[in-house]
């Protein structure tokens, strides 16, 4: 038995947050927060680059470290504590995932080793308006290889240099990969602003097909499995964070002459908090596991990651701010980043409502085969 | 990541395999329902069992040779156990006596006492019981009102225990006592190994909300027991519980019952599966329940790389217990109507549902509340202070009883 990450893979974890400690404090994330003219970080963005985290799971040839996912779940664990302000899911998880994925050689050649040396920004355009991506609601179309519709909300999308692009192609959904240069974007007032959105508008855009012809939903899918791993181990490290930050200020709030740490109510808060935060952990360590050997489980293990880890995450947030009292509702103290995000990541790759439905008709599946 | 074993481990788990497809084919621990039967043929069975396992080596893996041990590693213990329930032979009468009492017992006792018990206990001989929670004092089990007054060379001990497990087939039990009620609760207490067959200690079965009597009443009306009987100093009874009750989480199983597949089937059944709300909470319980699992894979790994398994292991009770209760209920409603019969001749699945709710309020409670498990787990994993105590300096007999 071996279901835990490795020496090797706790070292990097640890080099990862001390470079996050030094460069991605809370003050380097309320820099974007409270500037609504940026999008993210560019600074810990070179700097995550230079570390060659962009290409951890990208392969030597092109241009990446050619570790494993389990690696890149590690780092994603770090990104996630340390609420990290700059696109690396829309570049690394989505754009990265669906190139290895779908892409053709020429692709792969062409855009990975850019990811890998930080060189463009991805993301991922799916939606198009309120409710989950469904073949009804995809309007977007490739005609004569230009696109045009309307994709809302784009995670990234303002600053990215690439897309990938759900639409219909002859009546068919397909992926497609498109430049933005030039493409008409507008950013959205968002709820966790240290991650950007935008509405993307594309007039006749050339895109080229990544993958298949008619196989647009399963291959957003998959690549949604792919993501929802390794967003998961952000929201395992979000959530964990969240249990040291709300524990560090009970042991040191006094009520009715104690500490408040010492009171069951809180206690067993924060005990609820810890099983949550376990069960998130282990689901997400299966999906490393089923992400890292391309194992058929995979479709199952990254829906119980993505419900486990939000789940996790938006209670141990919620229960933060609560343990802070009226501190924790202030906009100086940092919980309310943490409840941002946690629910940024629980709608950026579909909501955990859609997750469950999905997870229970593949237990259907299984316990019919 | 993989879930291999080791090299070493495959070895093991094979050589486990093989000698229980030469020695298990006869052996079955419960009915085909999952039933465990409690009869004395079963209890002669399960005894039989536990002999051959203890002279190959596979009774109590990691205790040393020298103690009829198996001399291995706590991964090996493992491996054993999921072969062993994977075979269907898990009897289930010893796991309190070799996971509690008799450690207790080797780590307290003098040599003659040691050598008197330990071989009988791991080969099944003799079972073991333990005698501690008490009418006044569950949860607070340092509470315990049990008198041993001291007399010449004997202890007389009159009192009652309670929820003893095993106790109406047990031969010897650990006994937790009050030997001084003039200083304060935790260091009036003494711990003694006792004889469950002695006239005056009498065992009366608890009716229990579920139906069954798994659980005893024990009663001590002048118990006369040997002062060379006794486990630790006088006045130490509560050091010594705590090495006895740092064993129990181990010991203490998860819950049984039918898990989350069973009500799918059920659900299919009744045309109910397309039920949204019914879809979230299998969605949760799958996840909850592979958490746990997976979450044991991760002690397995600590044990694997030979490390000492972290505080995980702590959440697996509160999450099955709670998770039992809530399937069943759940269940129960999509039987509408029906839901209420208990009668395994009509309700669907021979009432398992039924019978998991009305045992969920015990397995929330048994070996640990809901309530203590989570002060564990706030005070030794997360360590956050304990709470305040108002009965630290006051003499036992002056602490308020209510009821």
């Amino acid at each position: 038995m071996n279901f835990d990450y490795s020496d090797d893979q706790k070292f990097l974890k640890d080099e990862a947050r001390k470079f996050l400690d030094a460069r991605c404090s809370t003050a380097v994330v309320r820099g974007v927060l409270d500037n609504a003219d940026r999008s993210y970080d560019e600074t810990l963005w070179k700097g995550v680059a230079e570390q060659g985290w962009l290409g951890t799971a990208i392969p030597e040839e092109h241009g990446g470290l050619g570790l494993g996912h389990v690696e890149l779940c590690a780092i994603a664990e770090e990104l996630g504590r340390a609420v990290a302000p700059i696109p690396f899911a829309s570049t690394v998880y989505f754009l990265a995932e669906a190139l290895m994925l779908a892409g053709s050689d020429e692709q792969k050649a062409k855009w990975l080793p850019k990811i890998a040396a930080g060189e463009v920004i991805g993301c991922f355009a799916t939606s198009e308006g309120p409710g989950p991506v469904t073949p009804a609601s995809v309007q977007a179309r490739v005609e004569g290889g230009k696109l045009s519709g309307t994709k809302i909300p784009v995670t990234d999308g303002d600053i990215a240099d690439v897309a990938v692009v759900l639409a219909n192609e002859g009546g068919r959904a397909g992926l497609f990969l498109v430049e933005l240069a030039g493409v008409k974007r507008e950013v959205l007032k968002t709820l966790d602003p240290t991650r950007s959105v935008a509405k993307i508008t594309f007039e006749g855009t050339p895109a080229e097909r990544l993958g298949p012809a008619g196989e647009g939903f399963a291959l957003t899918e998959a690549v949604f499995d792919r993501a929802a791993v390794l967003l998961a181990f952000e929201q395992v490290g979000g959530a964990d964070r969240c249990l040291e930050m709300a524990k560090e200020y009970a042991m040191g709030r006094y009520a009715f002459g104690r500490v408040i740490a010492g009171y069951q109510a809180i206690k067993h808060k924060l005990a609820d908090m810890y099983v949550k935060n376990e069960v998130a952990r282990s689901n997400a360590y299966y999906g490393a596991w089923a992400l890292n050997t391309n194992a058929p489980e995979l479709p199952v293990a990254a829906s119980a990651a993505r419900i486990a880890g939000s789940e996790a995450y938006w209670f141990a947030s919620k229960e933060n701010i609560q343990t802070h009292g009226g501190m924790g509702f202030t906009w100086d103290v940092d919980a309310h980043l943490f409840y941002r995000r946690s629910r940024q990541l629980a709608l950026v790759a579909g909501a955990p409502k859609v997750w469950k439905e999905r997870l229970v008709g593949q237990l259907e599946r299984r316990n019919a085969a | 990541m993989d879930f291999n074993d080791s090299p070493e481990e495959a070895a093991f788990r094979d050589q486990a395999r093989k000698w229980l497809a030469d020695n298990a084919a006869n052996h079955k621990a419960t009915t085909a329902n999952g039933r465990r039967p409690n009869s004395p043929e079963h209890m002669a069975e399960a005894k039989a069992w536990q002999t051959r396992k203890a002279e190959a080596g596979y009774a109590c893996i990691t205790w040393p040779k020298d103690w009829g041990g198996g001399g291995g590693t706590p991964i090996q213990q493992v491996i054993f156990n999921q072969e062993e329930a994977k075979a269907g032979v898990n009897y289930g009468y010893f796991t309190i006596g070799l996971g509690m009492c008799v450690p207790t017992v080797m780590a307290f006792a003098d040599d003659d006492t040691k050598q008197r018990f330990v071989g009988p206990a791991v080969r099944g001989e003799e079972i073991w019981c333990q005698l501690f929670s008490e009418p006044a004092g569950g949860s607070d089990v340092a509470a315990a009102r049990t008198r041993a007054v001291k007399d010449g060379d004997e202890w007389v001990i009159n009192g009652q225990k309670v929820w003893t497990t095993g106790a109406q087939y047990s031969d010897f039990g650990i006994l937790l006592v009050r030997t001084d009620p003039d200083v304060p609760k935790h260091k009036g207490l003494t711990m003694f190994w006792i004889d469950m067959h002695d006239p005056a200690v009498e065992v009366r079965p608890i009716h229990q909300m579920s139906g069954g009597s798994e659980f005893n009443e024990v009663y001590f009306t002048d118990l006369r027991v040997k002062d060379s009987q006794r486990l630790g100093g006088v006045g130490d009874g509560w050091k010594v519980a705590l090495v006895t009750l740092m064993n129990e989480r181990l010991a203490v199983g998860g819950a049984s019952g039918p898990d989350y597949k069973v009500v799918m089937d059920l659900a299919r059944q009744l045309g109910s599966l397309k039920d949204s709300q019914l879809r979230d909470k299998i969605a949760d319980w799958y996840v909850a329940s592979e958490g746990l699992k997976l979450t044991r894979f991760r002690t397995m790994t600590a044990l694997s790389r030979g490390q000492t398994p972290g505080p995980e292991s702590s959440i697996g009770k509160i999450i099955a217990a709670n998770q039992m209760q809530d399937m069943a209920n759940t269940s129960m409603e999509l039987e509408d109507q029906f839901g209420i019969i208990n009668d395994a001749a009509v309700a669907p699945l021979e009432a398992a549902f039924q019978q998991s709710l009305m045992w969920a309020p015990g397995l929330r409670i048994a070996g640990g509340t809901d309530e203590i498990l989570k002060n564990i787990i706030a005070e030794r994993v997360l360590g956050l202070p304990g709470d305040v105590r108002v009965d630290k300096d006051v003499a036992f007999k002056d602490m308020p009883t209510g009821r």
